[in-house]
């Protein structure tokens, strides 16, 4: 058994008149390695605290939030790893419901404006549109994001504009469709993201490649769209 | 008024290039000066107008602020898009910043073609 001690950002606007911080501690069994286990037991010691949470693997993106003053999954972060009093707050930049939990609506808004499907006018064949393992090869590092928006809610230039930059998660989505040799749009894609403010409020300052929990590259993909429009437009 | 996402300006791209452009010819335009000051020894007064005084540093050194103006342009304008929320005087500072950098332009080229 031993103590770990938290230190928790707390609000719930139906009873709190400003946010504030819960010095907490839970003990723990050598067998909750997780952020997310140590989690679950501080909400067996107080259960009015408010956390998203589901499969607990980092794959459905839930537990997103500020670990330490830096953005991650709850699930995928070691206990080991962190320094205490270990310090979580929602993902910064986005409004909060309560506590742990945001209100995601732009960041989704952002991510439906790239129109995140497949946009193919053809036919269906009778059964799937096949793609050579080379075309497919392309897709990988791009379709693996599980939308949890540690990397938006880590770059300023959403913070500053989130209703106008589309942010490091959408563009890595555009991107993902651009790349995909099945989608016939890539022009109006590409005119979509020919903004000052949707694209190129990007900087490449790569918080978003440091935060992002399945290890992609954001700013790699961003370069790449901006490589298209190069080569479309000179 | 409703606050929807509209997508596509249909500019930046050219903006996005030119910044990068700019700044290449900054950085030529440097190694030119730093050697030109070299070759022509020190910087006394005679020194320098002499190296001013050929064409081609008349025409660098005005391509090179040329290159800053709009490199500046293009940075003081993001500084205004990521901070400076009422679109009217967004709109204001940048005419301003505008005016400023067409006038150092033109000031720019009346000291060299003086010297």
């Amino acid at each position: 058994m031993a103590t770990v001690k938290f230190s928790i950002y707390r609000y719930d606007p139906d009873k709190d008149d400003k946010p504030y911080m819960q010095d907490i501690s839970v003990e723990l069994e050598p067998i909750d390695r997780k952020l997310l286990d140590a989690m679950v037991k501080l909400k067996a010691k107080d259960d009015s605290l408010a956390f998203r949470r589901s499969c607990r693997e980092g794959v459905c993106g839930s537990d997103a939030m500020n670990i330490n003053g830096k953005n991650g999954l709850a699930c995928l972060t070691d206990m080991d790893s962190l320094a205490q009093p270990i310090v979580l707050r929602p993902l910064p930049g986005l409004p909060v419901v309560r506590d742990l939990i945001v209100d995601m609506t732009q960041f989704f808004k952002q991510y439906h404006s790239i129109k995140p499907y497949l946009i193919n006018n053809d036919p269906a064949p009778e059964r799937e549109r096949l793609q050579s393992p080379e075309d497919r090869e392309e897709l990988n590092g791009l379709y693996e994001c599980i939308l949890c928006a540690c990397c938006s809610t880590s770059c300023p230039s959403f913070w500053w504009n989130p209703d106008k930059f589309v942010g490091p998660a959408g563009l890595l989505a555009a991107y993902r469709f651009l790349a995909d040799t099945r989608d016939q749009a890539t022009n109006e894609r590409l005119d979509n993201l020919e903004d000052p403010y949707r694209l190129f409020r990007c900087h490449s300052i790569m918080n978003c490649v440091d935060v992002c929990p399945k290890g992609l590259n954001p700013t790699k993909a961003i370069g790449k769209i901006k490589d298209m429009m190069v080569r479309r437009a000179v | 008024m409703v606050n929807r996402i509209v997508v596509g300006a249909g500019y930046g791209l050219r903006d996005w290039i030119a910044q990068r452009a700019t700044a290449v010819i900054m950085a030529v335009y440097t190694v030119i000066l730093l050697a030109a000051v070299v070759a022509n020894g020190g910087s006394t007064y005679e020194a320098w107008h002499g190296l001013f005084a050929s064409g081609f540093m008349k025409f660098a050194t005005f391509l090179a602020l040329l290159s800053l103006f709009y490199h500046a342009w293009i940075g003081v304008r993001d500084i205004f898009m990521d901070y400076i929320k009422p679109t009217g005087l967004r709109l204001g500072l940048m005419v301003v910043v505008i005016a400023a950098l067409v006038g150092y332009a033109g000031w720019a080229a009346q000291i060299l073609w003086r010297l």
